[in-house]
């Protein structure tokens, strides 16, 4: 912490206000090495109800039963679990109107070392735009709590979902063990 | 307990009797006197429902095979003080065994799993499910750690168990059912569904 105070904070602590300032308490996850000290996070704070859940699309489930009851949920996963979601997005989530908040850390870029991973990630974007479901790819830490506190304000407003890409850029990724 | 039709292991199912997915689902409507939520699931599940008589509190699911026991989950964390109901088939079941393992996990008291066992995957033509002869998904659902699973014998044991289960679970309930089509099929206007569903919750005023 410098005098001024103007020193970063760390990626999943904005991510983590975000969500408090939105009031979003629930959060489910399929867990990723990356999204760890946010999940972390998440389970430390009693504001939030976290856990961690088998699948991806089993998450989306469990966040729209929780939006139709009136609790505000996101879903954390990581590329691959992305690529298991799309009937779960085509036929509930988004002809149902469910703001789900999506996080998803990518992998498969910037320095993949899984070629699994890297042909994953070249689906994820070309099925969000033929769904049409907006998606937002985050580099910089600067722009973080704009882009989740206007999206999310976007999701509930206009009853849609939308997808979080946290780029390596922002995380620093997951290194490649050499 | 232990008794010949909740005996551990593949083929327990085999020994309950067979009964028909309308008339347990009008029987199981009919004792809601609190607003309970209801998710129907994919197929017959929600066309039986449906046709049992609408519900605001009902759910019906159009797609999206295997999640409405997680959509019934999401329900009652987000209104720990109604009772939810899931009404799943076996073949959307085994789809996704895993969520028996998270509602296990999160063990909320006021969620009940109906899981309806033909052992065929009805609307697809017919085609055999795994629990038409090995699989024991009341079985699975206690090694999932739903410690309150059973298979209803007949009607009456059926009544009986789903009152116990309204009392408070987690609990999962199996019937054996005929090959019976659904009666009747659900309006398909998912928006209209959701909305109505909210407003029966008390969430959309």
């Amino acid at each position: 912490m410098t005098d001024s105070g103007t020193q970063a904070a760390a990626w999943h602590d904005t991510v983590l206000a975000s969500l408090k300032a939105n009031d979003v308490k629930l959060a489910v996850y399929v867990p990723d090495r990356v999204l760890t000290p946010l999940i972390a996070g998440l389970h430390a704070d009693s504001f939030f109800t976290c856990f961690a859940c088998t699948r991806e699309e089993e998450a989306l489930g469990i966040l729209s039963g929780a939006w139709m009851g009136g609790l505000r949920g996101a879903v954390l996963m990581q590329t691959s679990g992305f690529a298991t979601i799309p009937n779960a997005l085509a036929s509930l989530v988004v002809p149902s109107q469910i703001p789900a908040l999506i996080f998803v850390s990518e992998r498969g870029t910037l320095g993949e070392f899984n070629l699994g991973q890297a042909m994953v990630l070249k689906t994820m974007r070309p099925v969000l735009d033929a769904l049409a479901v907006d998606h937002h790819t985050i580099t910089r830490g600067e722009e973080l709590g704009f882009i989740l506190d206007r999206s999310i304000k976007q999701a509930v407003a206009i009853q849609a979902p939308v997808v979080f890409i946290l780029s390596p850029l922002l995380t620093g990724g997951k290194l490649f063990a050499a | 307990m232990t008794t010949a039709h909740n005996a551990p292991g593949a083929g327990g199912a085999h020994n309950a009797k067979v009964m028909n997915r309308f008339v347990l689902t009008k029987r199981l409507v009919s004792k809601l006197k609190h607003e309970e939520a209801v998710i129907g699931g994919i197929g017959n599940s929600n066309f039986d429902l449906w046709s049992a008589g609408r519900r605001p509190q009902n759910f019906y699911m159009l797609g999206s095979m295997g999640l409405a026991i997680p959509i019934a989950l999401g329900v009652a964390i987000a209104q720990p003080k109604r009772h939810v109901v899931a009404l799943e088939g076996d073949g959307s079941l085994l789809m996704q065994l895993g969520c028996l393992s998270t509602v296990a996990q999160q063990a909320p008291k006021n969620l009940t799993i109906v899981v309806w066992d033909n052992g065929i995957y009805q609307i697809t033509g017919g085609q055999k499910t795994a629990s038409a002869a090995s699989a024991d998904l009341v079985a699975i659902a206690r090694g999932s750690g739903i410690a309150k699973s059973a298979w209803a014998a007949d009607e009456d044991e059926f009544d009986r168990l789903f009152e116990d289960a309204l009392q408070g679970g987690p609990s999962l309930i199996a019937a054996r059912i005929d090959d019976k089509p659904g009666v009747g099929a659900t309006d398909r206007d998912p928006v209209q569904i959701r909305e109505r569903f909210m407003h029966g919750l008390g969430v959309r005023k």
